[in-house]
């Protein structure tokens, strides 16, 4: 299979994971947000995946990526929506035509998003966002690069970790911020929503 | 001429800033684009590529309001054709006062260096004094 064709496979698994997980990651948000996360994400990844399927076949892993973009900036909504999409359309952008990417273009692509990620949304780490998982997810790439496998099981591990580590954590970005303290003692629904993406992400790779 | 779109989350801000543009400056083009393509309190990205793309106007400007009208508008921006997003302009100004300052100097046939520094006043602009 193509690594174009495997990206397609990895974004069937995402939808796949955005479905099961909605009401999980509604509960998060319902607790420190406007609870509508899961519903969001779910309706962007099937449209991703509808965008896909009608599109035919793609040359590069990046061409998957960009599509996926259009798909989240237009039907994710809030401000998810432009952050995932960005997201996506960085990835694509450092992939650029690369056919089959190694472990360390994979992590590369996930700095990129990385990078994407915290200029549109102006958060660091520590903010209790996507960041929080993103961060260590791209260090962990870094350093387990021998394959595109081990380098997203890697992020997948050090993203739900760093999803965690929001618990105790208190917002300073987006709705919850408004909270303040109160919004300590929950997972932040984005830091979980990258932690399951690239858990779906690690599992398609490694034939699960 | 430069052209204005006007991104809100409500879709009466919207309408109601480009009324007040245009009473201002009738022959400049003013497009609205406010809340969900449901017309729920909201922004949407496809509505916003939609209205860049297919304005008249050589040059853009393009307000937003809050939060993720931003975000919006900023990834919608990322991804327009190379041309396009030379001549589209994210404006860093309050939506109504820099808006109608930008529209009002856009009537003169000003540049969009112009337009974008008459909106930079706005944003600095005292109401009292």
């Amino acid at each position: 299979m193509s690594a174009a064709d495997k990206t397609v496979e990895i974004v069937r698994a995402m939808a796949v994971s955005m479905e099961e997980n909605r009401k999980v990651l509604t509960q998060l948000d319902s607790a420190i947000g406007d609870g509508d996360h899961g519903t969001n994400m779910n309706r962007g990844f099937q449209a991703a995946l509808a965008s896909l399927e009608s599109s035919g076949s793609f040359d590069t892993p990046a061409d998957v990526l960009k599509a996926v973009s259009m798909a989240l900036i237009g039907k994710v909504g809030g401000a998810s929506g432009p952050l995932y999409g960005t997201a996506f359309l960085r990835a694509s952008t450092a992939l650029k035509d690369n056919a089959s990417p190694s472990g360390e273009d994979v992590a590369a692509a996930l700095e990129a998003a990385l990078g994407g990620i915290k200029q549109r949304g102006k958060a660091e780490v520590g903010d209790k966002t996507m960041i929080d998982a993103l961060t260590p997810a791209v260090e962990s790439a870094k350093s387990s690069a021998d394959s595109p496998a081990t380098a997203l099981r890697a992020a997948a591990e050090a993203a739900e970790k760093g999803a965690d580590s929001t618990i105790e954590l208190t917002a300073r970005k987006g709705r919850a911020s408004y909270l303040g303290p109160r919004s300590a003692g929950h997972k932040d629904p984005g830091s979980a929503s990258t932690a399951l993406l690239l858990t779906a992400a690690a599992n398609v790779l490694e034939g699960k | 001429m430069v052209g204005l779109i006007l991104v809100s989350h409500s879709r009466e801000i919207a309408t109601g800033t480009a009324d007040l543009v245009r009473q201002m400056a009738g022959e400049v083009e003013v497009v609205p684009v406010g809340g969900t393509a449901d017309g729920d309190l909201g922004t949407d990205p496809e509505r916003i590529q939609k209205a860049i793309e297919d304005a008249a106007a050589d040059e853009l400007l393009v307000f937003v309001d809050i939060g993720s009208a931003v975000m919006s508008t900023e990834a919608v921006i990322e991804m327009l054709d190379d041309e396009l997003r030379e001549n589209t302009h994210l404006v860093d100004a309050p939506f109504v006062e820099g808006a109608f300052a930008s529209g009002v100097m856009a009537s003169t046939g000003a540049s969009a260096t112009d337009c974008l520094e008459a909106a930079r006043e706005a944003k600095t602009e005292p109401k009292l004094g």
